[in-house]
């Protein structure tokens, strides 16, 4: 702006200051001359920016940003708050490691502690079959774990077993090896009819008839039990309540007797640690289906926010 | 601003104003009015520096009442974290406490949490509402009595003076080269500028945590890394506003000059030269000579002298002025000594002023007040008051909110039963441990609860829960309905064991595989 531009510069009558020269519609500026703190304060933001452009990451460039003598960055600063938050669950993963599974609910804060970590671990490694609500998937046969009724046994250190050994899976010698041999052929149809009519009557479903009661007898009972209860030790499932893991209508059933399916689970034991298993173990436990040794034990915390100590009025908020 | 049209003084629907009589002959720029009459004086700089005020001594009606605010909103700021109240062993004996930490907000026999947040709003509203009574009644008397900005600054100004004498002494002291009795004088004001803002500061922090506590943890620098750099921040602004910028901070700054300049109309006070009988000025000297050819002003520039914000109120209402009337004082004082009537600046509203222009005698200035708008802004605001005091009385102290699990939305059972889970929150705002019951209501015969912390084995339509003082205990409910039977919709209800009987119900739904959702 030289001053050959504001020598014709017009003076507002009121106030007797210089006018800008601009117009809207006939609403003029007044050029009343701006506070020298204020230059001062635009002059030190300017010197801020210099100064973050030397400290921190600042220009982007082909493959990387400037990094700033500070070599601070934001996923390093998220891997040192990991590693704190790692540090401080420590002695939570020693008296875990420390505590046998069958003792975890004898102290509610560890059980407590174990669960809200298992649901974490359970996020990671389960969801993908078993489902975000451990409710399984009927049809391809992913076993629902929110309920009470459990194939191999449903105590912490049978589910802790299970977790670590998988079902029917070839990376451990000790998992869980349950055979059910197809009767396609050797079975006639009006037989195989007989006996899907006497296993639905065993949860109370069909109508069973002296057929059905002998071929139960002879094919099945060995590991089903006469009364269809099922076995666990044998991984036979109980066939007399009203939970089906491929589904509970006759022509369910007629296929699983004819060709049966075997599910497989891998064993965790060569991807998570110990730890990490014993507290997926406490969580599917705490699902609400989970079975105690001894009876009588108080079942435990299944929800870690219960034995969280701050007060939980933040909650609200969420609501 | 600026109209280009020469009427440029209408105010809304207020009669045209001939206001130009109340303008000085040089405008409130002598550079702008040089170059009216000679265009070849230089044009303005695009930067100026800012002007010390220096503004003098004066005692008065509107001083004291300054100073009684000064006391009292200093008082009030600095020893009310140090009032202590008994809430008993299970909450924090301190009056008024924003726990951050535990998400709490005490004052005296008030508690608020977090999901109350609604009655901090209406404190707001009633913050807001409060400033446009005050607005429309009495102007811009926050920012002249009771603004933060203002007290500090008139403290500030009062060290000044303590130190440097009256405004005469700081002109001079101002001008003065420096040599080692001026930094001296200079450093000893500031350190004491210093203390001030370090008290200012840290009475802040006092407010977030027991007093004595962090007082005792600050000294021995065991206080957390927040509440130095809050004391720290705060410290630096009370210096730095308060001791350096003050008029500038209301001038460049703050929004409400603006905005006050929108919500006065003609029947708010506004501090008023009242130029008809005070022009033209003309010294005591003439008016001995010639009596009656000049008006009352005598251009003695006192009240340009005690403004805080180094303005001259005669050119009319303007953004500096921030209605402390301590101009009033000065005048009304040099108007009694030389035997005229005091009110040549006096609180007036504009419809006054045009009343008195007309030749009617003056009306009392407090009559201003009786108008339907402050009726009205008074109502609302009183009644936002009386509703947030009559919800706090009357609010229970136990509440239950319920939330159904989605995933899986309900789970057959071995034996038939269908089964939901639920998470429950049970709410207990009293400062003691309490005993609820939570019962199913509306559900079929047959139907059992039990939680996370009592088994199966000890299924029943109601279950007894301890809720821990000043908490919500979060429960995860299972409830069960037996093979056969169907449920829909039903209710938790919550009591409290204890002699209120506090109850609270909660409408959630049963889900099973006939009406899935």
């Amino acid at each position: 702006m030289s001053d050959k531009s504001r020598e014709n510069a017009r003076i507002d009558e009121p106030t007797g200051t210089e006018l800008v020269g601009h117009e809207w519609d006939g609403i003029e500026e007044l050029n009343t001359p701006l506070p020298r703190w204020w230059l001062w304060t635009f002059y030190a933001t300017i010197a801020w920016s210099l100064v973050y452009v030397v400290l921190y990451p600042a220009w982007p460039l082909v493959e990387r940003a400037t990094e700033g003598v500070l070599g601070w960055s934001s996923r390093g600063e998220l891997a040192e708050e990991m590693s704190a938050a790692d540090l401080a669950r420590r002695s939570v993963y020693e008296q875990i490691a420390a505590t046998d599974i069958t003792k975890l609910p004898a102290n509610p804060e560890l059980m407590g502690q174990a669960i809200a970590g298992g649901a974490a671990a359970f996020k990671q490694h389960c969801v993908q079959c078993h489902g975000a609500g451990a409710a399984g998937y009927e049809q391809y046969g992913y076993p629902n774990l929110n309920d009470d009724d459990w194939i191999w046994g449903g105590e912490l250190a049978e589910i802790e077993y299970t977790l670590t050994h998988g079902i029917r899976w070839g990376g451990s010698r000790q998992t869980r090896q349950a055979y059910m041999p197809p009767f396609e052929g050797a079975l006639e149809k009006p037989q195989v009819d007989a006996l899907v009519n006497h296993v639905l009557s065993l949860s109370g479903k069909g109508q069973s008839s002296t057929e059905g009661v002998q071929l139960f007898a002879q094919n099945c009972a060995a590991c089903h039990q006469p009364d269809g209860s099922g076995d666990q030790l044998q991984g036979a499932p109980a066939l007399n309540d009203a939970i089906w893991l491929y589904g509970g209508e006759a022509a369910n059933i007629r296929a699983q007797i004819l060709n049966p399916r075997h599910g497989v689970m891998p064993g965790w034991s060569d991807k998570l640690d110990p730890v990490t298993i014993k507290m997926l173990a406490a969580y599917v436990h705490s699902r609400g289906g989970g079975e105690s040794a001894e009876e009588g034990t108080e079942e435990v915390a299944s929800d870690a926010e219960a034995v969280a100590e701050a007060p939980e009025g933040g909650d609200d908020e969420r609501l | 601003m600026s109209v280009s049209e020469p009427t440029a003084a209408a105010v809304g629907n207020v009669k045209e104003r001939d206001w130009a009589a109340a303008l000085p002959s040089e405008g409130a720029d002598p550079i702008a009015a040089k170059r009216l009459s000679d265009p070849s004086t230089p044009p303005p700089k695009l930067y100026e520096k800012r002007k010390a005020v220096h503004n003098k001594r004066i005692d008065g009606p509107f001083r004291r009442l300054k100073w009684a605010i000064m006391v009292v909103t200093l008082t009030i700021y600095y020893v009310t974290p140090w009032l202590r109240w008994d809430r008993g062993p299970y909450a924090p004996d301190q009056a008024v406490l924003v726990d951050l930490a535990n998400r709490r907000f005490y004052m005296f026999d008030i508690e608020i949490w977090p999901h109350e947040f609604y009655f901090v709003a209406g404190l707001l509203i009633m913050a807001g509402i409060g400033l446009f009574l005050v607005t429309s009644a009495v102007g811009r008397a926050w920012c002249g009595y009771a603004c933060p900005q203002t007290v500090w600054t008139d403290l500030f100004q009062h060290v000044d003076r303590f130190v440097d004498g009256d405004r005469n002494a700081r002109i001079r002291l101002d001008k003065a080269p420096w040599g080692p009795a001026k930094i001296a004088r200079r450093l000893f004001k500031w350190s004491i500028y210093l203390l001030i803002s370090l008290l200012t500061g840290g009475a802040w922090i006092l407010y977030f945590a027991d007093a004595p506590t962090l007082v005792r943890d600050f000294f021995a620098l065991e206080a957390s890394p927040v509440a130095y750099a809050t004391v720290g921040i705060l410290t630096f602004t009370t210096f730095w506003l308060g001791g350096f910028m003050r008029e500038q901070v209301c001038i460049y700054m703050c929004p409400w000059p603006r905005i006050q300049g929108a919500m006065l109309d003609e029947k708010s006070l506004i501090v008023t030269y009242k130029h008809w009988r005070g022009e033209p000025r003309g010294s005591l000297k003439k008016a001995k000579k010639n009596p009656g050819a000049d008006g009352d002003c005598i251009d003695c520039l006192q009240c340009v002298a005690v403004c805080p914000t180094g303005i001259d109120i005669r050119e009319g209402q303007q953004i500096g002025c921030i209605t402390c009337a301590l101009c009033i004082d000065a005048c009304d004082k040099v108007m009694k000594e030389i035997g005229r009537p005091r009110g040549l600046i006096d609180y007036a509203t504009l419809e006054q002023c045009e009343a008195e222009m007309a030749g009617k005698p003056p009306t009392p200035a407090w009559k201003a007040l009786l108008r339907p708008r402050t009726f009205i802004y008074f109502g609302i605001w009183a009644a936002i008051g009386v509703a947030m005091l009559f919800a706090l009385g009357t609010r229970s102290h136990t509440d239950l909110t319920v939330s159904p699990d989605r995933n899986p939305p309900y789970m057959l059972m071995k034996d038939g039963s269908v089964r939901n889970a639920y998470t429950l929150r049970l709410r207990n705002m009293e400062a003691r441990p309490r005993d609820m019951e939570i019962a199913l209501v509306g559900l079929p015969q047959g139907a059992v609860m039990w939680t996370d912390r009592i088994g199966r084995e000890s299924a029943a339509e109601s279950q007894r829960v301890t809720v821990p003082a000043n908490e919500t205990r979060v429960v995860r409910a299972y409830v069960t309905v037996p093979n056969g039977v169907s449920a829909d919709s039903f209710s938790f209800r919550l009591t409290s064991l204890d002699e209120q009987g506090e109850q609270d119900t909660a409408q959630t739904s049963f889900s099973s595989p006939e009406n899935e959702p």
